[in-house]
């Protein structure tokens, strides 16, 4: 009915013919229906896992294997935090991926906006022919470049122990160099902030270029203030890949002090595999921090993902 | 006419060179990025052909020039062929399943409806899930004891008694493509809703008039106008796929009976179990090989459909 009075106040004439009407008002409240139906069935499999795990790591080992299973939390506590925490060295791990994520964010922030704008807004000799050889290689599987990758760094020169020939240490293997340095600048980050900084208009630029501004500072004092939607979206984008990356710290990584939280998580997954309660509070506390980066900039995350999706 | 094409030659030369010199602040700008891209791309590439025609061991001091052994080996590898079908099994599955259930509820969310914000959050909230986390989870919801999936299915009376999810041979691929579909279909949904909200509400205005219904509009406009969104999600889905290997090292590692192992698992073993880096290069180029088939095939299959 609601929707009746609402396509009539609208003045749609179909609305006017009695019968005719009330069965196209029919119809529009079952297509609602199933479209609701379906909506809700569909959110609740899938939110119901990323329930169960919050559920879990709320109550004792003994009530999580209760059959049938509870989605309340009976007794609810903390314990399983609590054990957890102390259990493993899980402070040095956070700080670990902190530390690794926010300087990969930051450095290719800085790194993929300056060579975005250089692509976007400048002429110079070998422009397309660079930009396409970037973009054509994005293609290539990562899986290609990964042994050498892992070579290279070994290899290193002065190092991680190496001598200038790149031989007898392990170069940035087991270091911060080689979980951050490899992953300072992105292809695909110069490509989607390139996207956005050619929409803006090279008036505003050629106006500070006569009043004899540097490159430099053009991309400082009017490139980025203006780019910042896409900047956003870049940065939840590179935190999110790089704090829950566990492939590459699970290759180049050996010493348990320079774990990032996945990487731990997943050895202590290895080690204990009956600790389900601590389990499921280590998981909890791995996806936190990115579900609440994603609750917080839920709209730059939507936005970000327009971006690339529209090329 | 003569004397000035001579001169055009090194004339232009010095004309770029100039350029270059005027504009040198914007390969400053570029040097980072050319430098990563020099070292780990265009050296990475080269030297990863080098060693697929080496026999690479890390511990072995001594790493002999094999010529194509490896390759031919690759193509004798029981293992590998056991690791290709079970890839393109993981791939052609959760890729369209994946796409179509994101399509599904992008176009269900394309409407006005009340609490859309809540919905693209549940639907996200696997996305952004630590595949560790994930695979934490879903190894408790698989579990043949307790595990949810066994006590729901068997209260619907869809099964008799429960399964084992993750060490049934036939059921673990399944499995492992259930936790990817449920960890992909948010961002493929976020994806789609932009490309649909790029397409323009007069064509529909347009349609309607024409008495057009809902499934014709569909047909005729929302999937057309979608295939470079489709086109572009597919590719990075199959390049993806075709490299699997987290949720397999995380859920099976490969078992049981190798049914889950992927060529991606089985490049990492080769790799870094095995210390056979040629033999792993010789298999990142194989798959290479695959990618690039399955995104020029899907090229050719949409472009008559934009044509169209």
């Amino acid at each position: 009915m609601a929707v009746r009075s609402r396509e009539k106040a609208r003045g749609n004439p179909d609305v006017r013919h009695g019968s005719a009407s009330l069965r196209q008002a029919l119809q529009v409240l079952v297509l609602k229906l199933v479209q609701y139906t379906l909506l809700i069935a569909g959110a609740v499999v899938f939110a119901a896992p990323f329930l169960w795990m919050v559920v879990a790591s709320l109550q004792s080992q003994a009530n999580m294997f209760r059959w049938p299973p509870s989605w309340i939390p009976i007794d609810p506590s903390l314990n399983n935090y609590i054990n957890f925490l102390s259990g493993a060295n899980i402070g040095r791990w956070f700080f670990n991926s902190a530390y690794v994520a926010l300087s990969v964010t930051f450095l290719q922030l800085f790194f993929n906006s300056l060579a975005a704008y250089t692509y976007a807004k400048r002429r110079f000799p070998g422009r397309d022919f660079l930009f396409l050889l970037g973009l054509g290689t994005m293609m290539i599987p990562g899986m290609v470049t990964l042994i050498p990758s892992y070579i290279i760094l070994g290899n290193m020169p002065l190092f991680g122990g190496n001598d200038i020939m790149g031989q007898g240490g392990h170069g940035w293997l087991d270091s911060y160099w080689g979980l951050i340095a490899p992953g300072i600048v992105s292809t695909f980050g110069i490509f989607l902030l390139r996207q956005y900084m050619k929409s803006i208009p090279d008036e505003l630029l050629d106006a500070a270029r006569i009043d004899g501004a540097s490159h430099f500072r053009i991309y400082w004092r009017i490139i980025l203030p203006l780019s910042v939607p896409a900047l956003a979206a870049h940065a939840i984008f590179t935190f999110q890949f790089v704090w829950e990356d566990f492939f590459w710290p699970l290759i180049i990584i050996s010493d348990p002090d320079l774990y990032t939280v996945p990487l731990g998580l997943t050895l202590f997954v290895v080690k204990n595999r009956t600790a389900w309660d601590q389990l499921m509070a280590g998981s909890v506390l791995v996806t936190l921090p990115v579900v609440l980066v994603f609750l917080v900039f839920q709209r730059q995350f939507v936005q970000g993902i327009a971006l690339t999706g529209m090329k | 006419m003569a004397v000035t094409s001579l001169k055009q030659g090194p004339g232009r030369h010095q004309q770029i060179l100039r350029e270059m010199r005027k504009e040198w602040t914007a390969y400053l700008f570029l040097a980072p990025g050319l430098l990563l891209f020099a070292i780990f791309t265009v050296f990475g590439i080269a030297f990863s052909i080098y060693l697929s025609f080496h026999q690479w061991n890390v511990l072995e001091p001594e790493k002999p020039f094999v010529g194509l052994d490896n390759y031919i080996r690759l193509a004798q590898d029981r293992r590998l062929r056991g690791a290709v079908v079970n890839t393109l099994y993981y791939a052609v599955v959760s890729v369209p399943l994946t796409m179509g259930i994101g399509l599904l509820i992008a176009l269900l969310l394309n409407n006005r409806l009340r609490a859309r914000g809540l919905f693209r959050t549940l639907f996200y909230l696997p996305v952004i899930t630590s595949a560790v986390a994930a695979a934490v989870i879903w190894k408790w919801v698989y579990n043949g004891d307790y595990g949810l999936l066994n006590y729901y299915l068997l209260k619907l009376n869809i099964i008799n008694e429960p399964l084992l999810w993750l060490s049934d041979r036939n059921l673990a691929m399944p499995a492992v493509i259930g936790v990817s579909v449920w960890q992909g279909v948010g961002f493929q949904m976020v994806v789609f809703l932009a490309g649909l909200q790029a397409i323009p509400q007069e064509l529909y205005d347009a349609a309607k008039v024409d008495g057009a219904g809902p499934v014709r509009r569909l047909r005729n406009i929302t999937i057309p106008l979608l295939s470079p969104t489709m086109f572009f999600l597919f590719v990075i889905s199959m390049i993806g796929a075709l490299q699997e290997f987290t949720r397999v090292f995380l859920l099976t590692n490969g078992g049981p009976l190798r049914r889950t192992t992927t060529v991606g698992y089985l490049l990492y073993q080769k790799a870094f179990k095995e210390f056979e880096m040629g033999y792993a290069a010789a298999i990142s180029y194989f798959l290479f090989a695959m990618v690039f088939v399955f995104t020029l095939l899907w090229w050719r299959l949409t472009y008559r459909e934009i044509e169209y």
